[in-house]
C-alpha cells in the first residue's frame, strides 16, 4: 500500500481535518505521504512533518497553489498519484472540490465520506442523510477517497517525516481567485470545536442568538444553527448544521430550540453527549437526547449561562 | 448562451428511508420520488439566467429509467425548452453519468453546465466535478452566486468557514449549494405546456459510453440507533448532569 494525503491548509496553519484523515489513511496502511500544495506553506509543512505516522511530505510550494483552485490542482495530484494505490482528502470543501476529478482523470471511482475502513479495498460510508449505511467494495486499482473527519480521531503529533520538494508547477490559466469573506469569529470552528451550541426556528429571529453566544462565550463552543434558521434568514448558512451543512461530533452538542428534523440530525447525532431544550416535549429531538430540558428557551438559555 | 442543466430522480426528501431487511439496499418501492432539492435549484438557476437574458436557451438532461422522464418534465414545466433522457436500466455510478455528460456537452456546446451539489440518495458530490476534470472546463462549485460578465463568470461559493469568490473563463461548470436561489413552483398552464415541448431519448450505446462497474455494494445496513436519554427538570439539574455524570463541561 502507497497512500497520499492531500493536506487541508490557509498557508500558515495545518487544519485538523488533515490529523483525522491520516488516520484514516493509517488505517489501510503504512505508507502514508502528505502533499502540502500551497504557497509560501513551508510553516504548514513542517508541521505535516510532526505528524505521528507520515513518511514523507510533499511540498509543492508555488503561487499557483495558493487558494488549491480545482484546475491547477488536479494535474499536480495526477502526476503525484503514479505508484499510489490510495488517494485521500478530508470531506471538507476543499476536499470535495479536487478529488473527484482527480478520480475521473485517473478514471477511477471516488467513495466519499467513509466513516470506517474494514481493509484496503472495503468501506463504510453513510448515504441517505445517515439513515443508511454503505458498505462498498473498490474494484479499481487507485482508490480515491473522502474522509468523514468526525468518524475518525486526530493523529498524534510526535513524528518526524522527511520534507520533499516537489518542482512541477500547474497553471492552468482557467480560474482565479478573487476574494474570500471568512466569517470572523473568537469561537472555534463548527467543525473542529469540542461543545456547540445551536439554535433553531425556535429562536424567534437572528438578535435572539446572542443568549446563546453568551453560553458560547462560557464555554469555550461554536455557535451553529439548524436549516430552518438559516433558511428563516435568521443566521448565515455557514452556520448550519445538518444533511447539507456541516457534519460535527463534538463531545456535547446543544440544541435549542431546535425541534430535529432528519435534517438536523443527520449533522449532528455521532456527537458524544446531546442536551435538547425545547418548549414542546414532543419534538423529535428528545428522542435522541441525552439529557432533554422541557423549557422556554428564553428563560432556560440565560439561566444555563448564570449557572456556568 | 446555451445552458445546461442536469437533474436526477431521488427519493422524496420527505420520505422516511428504510434499509431492506436483507441488507441489499434501501426500499424504494411505492415510495414517493422526486427532483432532487439540489437539482431544482440548477434548474431554477438556468431559468433565471434566460429571463435575465444571458441564456438562450436551457436543455434539461438525465439520466437513468424510463421514469426520469417525470422529473425532466417537471423541468420543462418550471421553464427549460427541451430535454434529453439517457435511458438505461443499469446503475449509473457518477463516473459513468459524468463520462455519458461529457459526450452531450459535445454536442450541444453549452456555455453553462448548472448541475445540483450532490443527491440526497447516495451523497456523493461527485459528478459536476468529475465533468469539468473530463471536459476541461472550469468548475465553481457549491456555487450561492453566479454572474457571467462576457466571456468569464464570477461565482461565489460557500466555503468552509465562509464564502470565497472565482473568476471563471467560459464556458463553466457550477454546482449549487441551498442559498443560490428558491426555486419556484411549475404552474397548471406551464404543466400542460410541458407535455408538448421535446424529450429526446438516448441510450448509453449511442453516446458511445460503456458503463464500467468501479465500485461494489456489499451492503446497507441501518444506522447505529442512538437511544434517548433522561428528562431534567431545570437547568441547575441540567449543568450539575453535564459536569458531574456526563463530564464534558
Amino acid at each position: 500500500m502507497s497512500i497520499l494525503v492531500i493536506a487541508e491548509h490557509d498557508n500558515e496553519s495545518l487544519k485538523s481535518a488533515t490529523l483525522n484523515t491520516v488516520t484514516a489513511a493509517l488505517a489501510i496502511g503504512a505508507d502514508v505521504s502528505v502533499l502540502v500544495a500551497g504557497s509560501q506553506c513551508q510553516s504548514v509543512a513542517e508541521a505535516v512533518a510532526k505528524i505521528s505516522g507520515v513518511t514523507t511530505v510533499l511540498v509543492a510550494d508555488n503561487a499557483a497553489y495558493e487558494h488549491q483552485l480545482a484546475e491547477n490542482m488536479l494535474p499536480l495530484i495526477v502526476e503525484l498519484a503514479a505508484g499510489k494505490t490510495h488517494l485521500l482528502a478530508p470531506a471538507t470543501t476543499s476536499g470535495k472540490n479536487i478529488m473527484p476529478g482527480v478520480a475521473a482523470l485517473l478514471d477511477v471511482a471516488q467513495i466519499s465520506e467513509i466513516i470506517r475502513v474494514e481493509s484496503v479495498d472495503v468501506f463504510e460510508r453513510p448515504i441517505y442523510a445517515g439513515n443508511a449505511i454503505a458498505k462498498v467494495q473498490s474494484l479499481d486499482a487507485v482508490k480515491v477517497l473522502t474522509v468523514r473527519t468526525t468518524a475518525f480521531d486526530e493523529a498524534a503529533q510526535e513524528g518526524s517525516a522527511s520534507i520533499e520538494v516537489v518542482a512541477s508547477v500547474c497553471d492552468a490559466g482557467k480560474s482565479r481567485f478573487v476574494s474570500e469573506q471568512v466569517a470572523e469569529s473568537e469561537r472555534p470552528e463548527l467543525t473542529s470545536a469540542k461543545i456547540i451550541i445551536s439554535g433553531g426556528r425556535g429562536m424567534g429571529n437572528g438578535e435572539n442568538f446572542k443568549i446563546l453566544e453568551a453560553v458560547a462565550d462560557k464555554l469555550g463552543a461554536a455557535v451553529g444553527a439548524s436549516r430552518a434558521a438559516v433558511d428563516a434568514g435568521f443566521v448565515s448558512n455557514d452556520m448550519q448544521v445538518g444533511q447539507t451543512g456541516k457534519i460535527v461530533a463534538p463531545d456535547l452538542y446543544i440544541a435549542v430550540g431546535i425541534s430535529g428534523a432528519i435534517q438536523h440530525l443527520a449533522g449532528m447525532k455521532d456527537s458524544k453527549v446531546i442536551v435538547a431544550i425545547n418548549k414542546d416535549e414532543e419534538a423529535p429531538i428528545f428522542s435522541i437526547a441525552d439529557y432533554g430540558l422541557v423549557a422556554d428557551l428564553f428563560e432556560a438559555v440565560p439561566e444555563l449561562t448564570e449557572l456556568l | 448562451m446555451k445552458v445546461l442543466v442536469t437533474v436526477k430522480r431521488v427519493i422524496d426528501y420527505n420520505v422516511k428511508v428504510r434499509v431492506k431487511s436483507d441488507n441489499s439496499g434501501v426500499d424504494l418501492s411505492n415510495v414517493k420520488m422526486a427532483m432532487n432539492p439540489f437539482c431544482e435549484i440548477a434548474v431554477e438557476e438556468a431559468i433565471r439566467l434566460k429571463e435575465a437574458g444571458i441564456a438562450t436557451e436551457v436543455v434539461v438532461v438525465s439520466l437513468g429509467v424510463k421514469a426520469c422522464q417525470e422529473q425532466l418534465r417537471t423541468a420543462l414545466a418550471l421553464g427549460a425548452d427541451r430535454a434529453i433522457l439517457v435511458e438505461t436500466e443499469q446503475e449509473l455510478e457518477s463516473l459513468n453519468v459524468a463520462k455519458l455528460l461529457a459526450k452531450i456537452i459535445e454536442e450541444e456546446q453549452p456555455g453553462m453546465v448548472i448541475l445540483g451539489k450532490q443527491a440526497i440518495d447516495t451523497d456523493n458530490n461527485q459528478t459536476g466535478q468529475m465533468l469539468a476534470a473530463l471536459t476541461g472546463m472550469a468548475q465553481g462549485t457549491f456555487a450561492s452566486k453566479i454572474e457571467v460578465q462576457g466571456d468569464k463568470a464570477l461565482v461565489t461559493r460557500e466555503v468552509d468557514g465562509g464564502l470565497q469568490t472565482i473568476e471563471l473563463s467560459m464556458p463553466i461548470i457550477a454546482t449549487t449549494d441551498l442559498r443560490l436561489n428558491e426555486p419556484r413552483y411549475a404552474s397548471l398552464p406551464n404543466i400542460m405546456k410541458a407535455k408538448r415541448k421535446p424529450l429526446v431519448v438516448k441510450t448509453p450505446e449511442e453516446l458511445g459510453v460503456s458503463i464500467k462497474e468501479h465500485t461494489k455494494l456489499i451492503a446497507v445496513t441501518p444506522p447505529p440507533e442512538r437511544k434517548g436519554g433522561i428528562k431534567v427538570a431545570n437547568v441547575a439539574e441540567l449543568v450539575e448532569k453535564l459536569k458531574n455524570e456526563a463530564k464534558v463541561i
